[in-house]
């Protein structure tokens, strides 16, 4: 990346325009996961919820740099690249509520978004299996000659399981333009990166595959982005697979049920110190292109959209118990 | 503290009080999965443990789930007690071929050379909205393949005293905990232990029904029997405890007297530990039905997440209640 000296982290130049809309994207991101949150509480959501507070920057920088028609693949963790991804908060917050207009119909909830639209293949709970999908989505775009993207979101913890070295290996080996991002918050549930891997360099281990790779801030969003689409530019365009480590933290628990014994309260403090929406914010006011006002306006767009979720979800319908073994076998006719 | 004494215990701690016993008796037992450890384990059936035993023993491990069940496996064989424990039955599958390629063939392929005394915990089943690869009951897939042994504790006795068994057990065994059934909570004598791993329970006796069953179900059944008894219904509850080996001689002793059979099972029916107890009471007991065997499965569709269509994917005390009443009342 130039490094101009604005003064920014990223130290990349961004107009008014596209700045707002990044920090309106990573703002939705966080009060719907702050709302979802407190439904949970409240038993609207149920079975397990992961938040990606503190990681915005991550899905809004990648999804900023992909065309419509490349593919995305994510975790459990997902709400963030779905949204930024442009799923509908209300499609996503109806399935956390196991409604039928729910964007997998209720019968995936939080853990399981999917949309044909946007084509985003979820929403993967097992951690790891969403590369290799990756991998076979990509192997289809190039096996029909087509010019497609796709990006495939895991955590760090996925790096231990022999998935992610498999898919590497096959994606350099049969060149196929996949973008692996790991979204590296540092922790696997309680396990730290450093007490997973014997070798905590991630972008060596991608490497080592003949994979192209870097590693990025993730907790800022200007070098995501601008990281990203060096990425996906250099994957469409050679046909490649690239590996892109964003370094970032979660700062919220891992689940609804995480007492957090792993990890001091003043890290975590720490690190939101350098979150990716008052970093931005600090960044952009310092730059004279944003003030108290237009960010007042940004809120209460977003209070907006996702009180209008919130009203779609309670409002949704139950799908019929008669249709419950629906969807196990293709409808045809 | 006295022979009588009885202690207010959940199952949760009941499976940790045997894991604290086993690792207090056996200096090679040791626990290895993934956050086990500092995390306080997945289910926090092993919270507190680290601090008592040191992370020689209670081994966090990356998210390998292939290569550390391997590495327990590895260990047993090389004269240790591993108890691998694998965070739901799903992931197991990522496990399934050191599972069934190595842990299961190992004493048959090497000509009775080398056994593998390896215990392998994991959480199974469906309540909790955890959806289609969290939620599922394959401990009847597993108990489809010789070489294991594959346990189901139930009750707060079992999942206090089946592990020790399993310790002792020579052989490879699966011990399947159900998630919902971690809060269960009751009264277990303070000097429980061991108990056996290869016979079925009768939990409730009764003369005209005999329901079989196991894990989760269990308390479905029993509650089912609570309501027939009030219809004049007596139901025989039989708790299977064991998958594999699966004893049948209880089952087929409860059916001569009651005539007819009821099974109800978590997993899906197609293929399922269901379809082989149906196919052992025609092959042992067909000339003692009075109506045809009866079964309650999982509905054959991966877990839905809503709450309304879990339910109605799992078996219900309801259908349990009426199933019975229709099969006693349309008599033979
Ligand atoms: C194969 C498998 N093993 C274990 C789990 C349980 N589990 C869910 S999330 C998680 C941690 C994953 O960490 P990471 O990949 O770093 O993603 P993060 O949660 O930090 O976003 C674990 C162990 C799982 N879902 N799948
Ligand atoms: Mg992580």
């Amino acid at each position: 990346m130039n490094a101009k000296s604005t003064g920014s982290p990223s130290g990349a130049q961004v107009d008014r325009v596209h700045a707002h809309h990044l920090l309106h994207q990573m703002l939705r991101i966080r009060r719907f996961e702050e709302k979802s949150a407190e439904l949970y509480t409240l038993m609207k959501i149920r079975g397990f919820l992961h938040l990606c507070i503190g990681e915005e920057a991550v899905a809004v920088g990648l999804c900023e740099a992909l065309e419509p028609e490349d593919g995305v693949v994510a975790t459990y963790r997902e709400h963030g690249n779905a949204l930024a991804r442009g799923i509908s908060a209300s499609a996503i917050m109806a399935e956390m509520y196991g409604k039928q207009e729910g964007c997998s119909r209720g019968r995936g909830g939080s853990m399981h978004i999917f949309d044909n639209k946007t084509r985003f293949y979820g929403g993967n709970a097992i951690v790891g299996c969403g590369l290799p999908l990756a991998v076979g989505l990509a192997l289809a775009d190039k096996m029909q000659g087509r010019k497609r993207v796709t990006c495939c979101f895991f955590g760090d913890g996925a790096v231990a399981e022999g998935e992610f070295h498999e898919s590497m290996n096959l994606a350099a080996l049969w060149q196929l333009p996949v973008l692996f991002v790991c979204e590296n918050n540092l922790y696997a549930m309680g396990t730290a990166l450093e007490r997973a891997q014997s070798a905590t360099d991630l972008v060596r281990k991608a490497a080592s595959y003949n994979v192209a790779s870097s590693a990025v801030d993730g907790m800022d969003v200007l070098s995501v982005e601008a990281a990203a689409k060096e990425a996906v530019t250099f994957a469409r365009r050679e046909h490649k697979p690239y590996f892109l480590e964003c370094r970032t933290y979660r700062f919220r628990a891992h689940s609804m049920f995480d007492p957090e014994l792993y990890r001091s309260k003043a890290e975590v403090e720490k690190w939101k110190q350098r979150g990716p929406i008052v970093t931005l914010v600090k960044q952009l006011k310092k730059q004279g292109l944003l003030n108290d006002v237009e960010l007042e306006q940004l809120e209460q767009q977003v209070a907006r959209e996702i009180e209008e979720a919130v009203a779609f979800a309670e409002n949704g319908t139950w799908e019929p118990v008669e249709d419950l073994t629906r969807f196990v076998y293709s409808e045809r006719g | 503290m006295s022979k009588n004494e009885m202690i207010q215990i959940t199952y949760r701690e009941a499976v940790r009080e045997a894991i604290r016993e086993a690792l207090q008796r056996d200096e090679r037992v040791f626990l290895l999965g993934e956050d086990v450890g500092r995390y306080g384990g997945c289910f926090a059936v092993s919270k507190g443990l680290l601090e008592e035993f040191g992370p020689e023993r209670i081994v966090d491990t990356p998210l390998s789930e292939s290569g550390f069940t391997g590495a327990g496996i590895g260990a047993a064989l090389g004269g240790m007690r591993p108890i691998v424990e694998i965070m739901t039955v799903n992931f197991s599958l990522l496990a399934a071929d050191q599972i069934l390629n190595n842990a299961a063939t190992f004493l048959h392929m090497s000509g009775g050379l080398f056994n593998v005394p390896l215990v392998i915990r994991m959480s199974t089943g469906g309540g909790k909205q955890l959806a289609a690869q969290h939620s599922h009951s394959l401990e009847g897939w597993y108990a489809h393949i010789p070489g294991i042994k594959v346990l189901t504790p139930a009750t707060l006795e079992d999942a206090r005293g089946m592990l020790w068994s399993a310790l002792e057990d020579p052989d490879p065994v699966l011990i399947f905990e159900h998630q919902s059934l971690l809060n269960m909570e009751g009264q277990l004598p303070a000097d429980a232990g061991a108990v056996d791993i290869d016979r079925a329970r009768i939990r409730r006796p009764g003369s005209d029904l005999s329901v079989i069953t196991y894990g989760a179900s269990l308390f479905k059944a029993l509650e089912a029997a609570e309501m027939l008894a009030g219809e004049g219904i007596e139901v025989e509850v039989i708790d299977l405890r064991t998958l594999r080996p699966l004893d049948d001689a209880t089952f087929l002793t409860s059916i001569a007297s009651t005539h007819r059979a009821l099974i109800v099972d978590e997993g899906w029916r197609s293929g399922g530990i269901s379809a082989e107890i149906c196919a052992r009471i025609m092959e042992g007991a067909f000339y003692e039905l009075d109506a045809p065997v009866e079964r309650i499965c999982g509905a054959e569709v991966p877990m839905p997440y809503a709450k309304h269509l879990e339910e109605a994917a799992m078996p219900q005390v309801e259908a349990i209640v009426t199933t019975a009443k229709r099969m006693v009342r349309s008599n033979g």
